[in-house]
């Protein structure tokens, strides 16, 4: 926001209250109330009023208190912010920033633990961008506000009180570019957001029983990387998708079937796709914990595909 | 009165030039630029605001223009339909015949840095914009020299250069972005206003009042007008809005009832809302207006509203007739001048369809393109954004 005059943020209490999640914390004081707007609780018009600002030259990040309120946004998401490029043959560009926290959290609810790249996935001309550890949600973020296509950028309830170390210097990551967390020989594990954290954890049984999995964080659920995932399959000819969308229709369901079109001749085994499974996220904690894939399961899924 | 004969004799002696009898005589339509007043046809209903006065300023040649180009919007439309019938342009059309006043009193009232944006009865604010008739048509029949390079079709018209928004499909959608567009404008201080356009069947929609709340709130310089033709495609207004009283629908936003086919009004209106939001914050414009189409092309207009009706409105309020009898009276032009114009019109829109349908249809390429900026979801980039390590299919 400093070096750029035309980047704001409009979100429900993201000014004086600092954000739900603090990420705003501290720029209303710093960037003023225009530029850091308290807006009411309309979803679905001020993510239209994002479109048309970033229409007339400005470079908006949207907030969405929990993504799961962006549904009432969907219009716009879609009909105003994905198509318009298209629709007026590239006179108008949307460069908008839409993030908030989604995914399963402790106890929230259904309806605040929405994972919602499944439902954007179709959208054409949106990018999505998933975010999970302190390093990459910085870059990529940066990346997010200087693309010129609108971008969706995926963050995780669960994750926001993570500590790294991160550089003092700039840094800008690329937005389709996938994270190479662990590289391995056995068989490669896709995953993103929190998932990657039940992956490293299932990783630490699995080299103790002998396994060497090459785990990628795909950070980018459109387009996905296919160049980093592809060399991977080329090299372990298995793979895992750990997912926490839900299965049906989800990342992972699209995610199989572009490596099945591009990398079948590579694969020794069928991919495995662990997803969250198709039901309303329940209270009960163990009911909850039992809808998202764990790391007791990832492991046996591994043990089946390297059979 | 003796003022006026004689400024009606001098008028008529400026514009006859010298020429030899034998010569066929040029046309002899008035261009000057002396001040005339004239009053609107029916007073402003105000809410919460001071109306402006129904006495309007014009002169000769705003009215001749504003007759040409409500004669072109209308030649347009019709033309429209008639390549609709013949199956050059398909899917949706919605025309904005009888309802030309709006499109240029508004486009009279404003600069092209002001923005304008509306649904998808959008021909005639593009051709009001400075958009070309060619370029209409073109997109109209899907072609590739089309303002959308044919991509967008009738309900998505845009012109950047002239801050004309579109071009919208989804009911009410457009209500938020011209908010937007407005805090833009207000965010870079350009002093500058956006026209939020929408119809009577909008005006129901959530979307409208949240944006109305928040325009209001951060004081954004947005006039939201709406274009009440009394029907949202079948349904008459009082059978959709418990209050079809528009301008009065923004209870604590000021609002002005203005006879939509009165050219002169709607100019009037317009000025007055721009000057209002520039230092108050928003504005509602609710234009009486008509359109003698049916909703779009597949809707004969006729189930849910009489002939008799449709008839009454052009023979007592049609726009264009207004100011041809404005034009009559005042001696500005004869009526032999005006039907010689429109037939010149006939001809430049009958032209601008031939060079339409010479263009070709769009490139199969054209399908992947602007889908994004850079076209980057197709191809994915190193990190440095410039090396292209894989194509997706």
């Amino acid at each position: 926001m400093k070096l750029d005059p035309t980047v704001c943020v409009l979100g429900e209490d993201v000014g004086h209250y600092g954000g739900s999640y603090k990420v705003t914390k501290g720029l209303a004081e710093m960037f003023g109330d225009l530029r850091v707007l308290d807006t009411p609780i309309a979803e679905n018009s001020f993510t239209g009023m994002g479109v048309g600002a970033a229409m007339k030259g400005l470079r908006p990040v949207v907030e969405g208190m929990n993504m799961g309120f962006l549904l009432l946004a969907y219009n716009q998401i879609s009909n105003n912010c994905g198509m318009l490029h298209y629709t007026s043959g590239g006179q108008f560009k949307v460069p908008l920033v839409i993030r908030g926290p989604g995914g399963v959290g402790r106890q929230l609810g259904a309806e605040h633990s929405q994972r919602l790249e499944s439902y954007f996935q179709s959208i054409p001309g949106l990018q999505m961008v998933a975010c999970s550890t302190p390093y990459n949600a910085k870059g990529l973020m940066k990346a997010a506000i200087r693309s010129e296509n609108p971008v969706v950028l995926f963050e995780h309830v669960l994750l926001y009180n993570l500590k790294e170390k991160i550089p003092n210097e700039e840094y800008v990551l690329c937005l389709e570019e996938a994270e190479m967390v662990r590289p391995g020989e056995h068989v490669t594990i896709l995953t993103y957001s929190r998932m990657r954290y039940h992956v490293l954890q299932a990783e630490k049984t699995l080299v103790n029983k002998g396994y060497d999995p090459e785990i990628i964080d795909i950070r980018s659920l459109k387009p996905f990387d296919l160049h980093t995932i592809g060399n991977s399959i080329k090299k372990t000819h298995r793979v895992l998708i750990v997912e926490e969308c839900m299965r049906t229709g989800g990342i992972g369901a699209s995610l199989r079937s572009a490596i099945i079109d591009n990398f079948w001749d590579y694969l020794d085994a069928p991919i495995m796709c662990l997803s969250s499974q198709d039901v309303p996220t329940p209270y009960a904690g163990t009911l909850e914990d039992a809808t998202v894939a764990q790391p007791a399961q990832i492991v046996a899924a591994v043990e089946q595909i390297c059979q | 009165m003796a003022a006026a004969a004689l400024r009606r004799c001098l008028t008529r002696r400026q514009s006859i030039p010298r020429v030899s009898p034998l010569l066929p005589l040029t046309r002899l339509i008035s261009d000057s630029t002396d001040p005339i007043t004239i009053e609107t046809s029916l007073p402003f209903k105000p809410h919460l605001i001071d109306p402006p006065s129904r006495s309007t300023t014009t002169t000769a040649a705003e009215l001749a223009s504003f007759f040409r180009t409500m004669l072109l919007m209308r030649r347009f439309e019709i033309a429209a339909d008639s390549l609709y019938k013949s199956k050059l342009i398909r899917g949706f059309c919605h025309l904005y015949d009888g309802q030309e006043a709006v499109a240029v009193g508004m486009e009279s009232s404003l600069t092209r840095r002001d923005a304008i944006i509306t649904a998808y009865r959008d021909h005639c604010l593009y051709l009001a914009r400075g958009g070309d008739p060619v370029s209409a048509f073109a997109e109209l029949m899907g072609r590739k020299a089309g303002c959308a390079r044919g991509k967008g079709g009738s309900m998505h018209f845009y012109k950047r250069d002239a801050n004309f928004f579109g071009g919208h499909g989804i009911v009410g959608a457009q209500v938020p972005l011209g908010c937007g567009v407005a805090f833009a404008q207000r965010y870079r201080k350009e002093g500058t206003v956006t026209f939020d356009l929408y119809g009577d069947g909008a005006a129901n929609q959530g979307q409208l009042f949240e944006a109305l709340n928040m325009a209001a709130l951060w004081k954004l310089p947005v006039v939201l007008v709406c274009e009440n033709n009394h029907y949202g495609m079948g349904t008459a207004e009082w059978k959709a809005s418990k209050s079809p009283a528009y301008y009065k629908r923004g209870d604590y936003v000021p609002g002005l009832k203005v006879d939509g086919m009165d050219v002169l009004a709607v100019k009037q209106a317009c000025k007055f809302a721009k000057d209002h939001v520039l230092a108050n914050g928003p504005i509602i414009l609710e234009m009486d207006t008509y359109r003698y189409h049916g909703h779009s092309m597949s809707d004969p207009g006729s189930t849910y509203r009489t002939r008799d009706e449709i008839a009454g409105i052009r023979q007592e309020r049609d726009p264009i007739e207004r100011v041809r009898k404005l034009l009559l009276a005042h001696d500005f032009a004869t009526a032999q001048e005006l039907k010689d114009l429109e037939k010149e019109i006939r001809k430049e829109v009958d032209a601008a369809i031939a060079k339409a349908k010479e263009s070709p249809m769009p490139d199969p390429s054209e399908l992947f393109t602007n889908v994004y900026v850079n076209d980057c979801g197709l191809e994915s980039f190193g990190v440095d954004r410039k090396v292209v390590r894989t194509v997706l299919p």
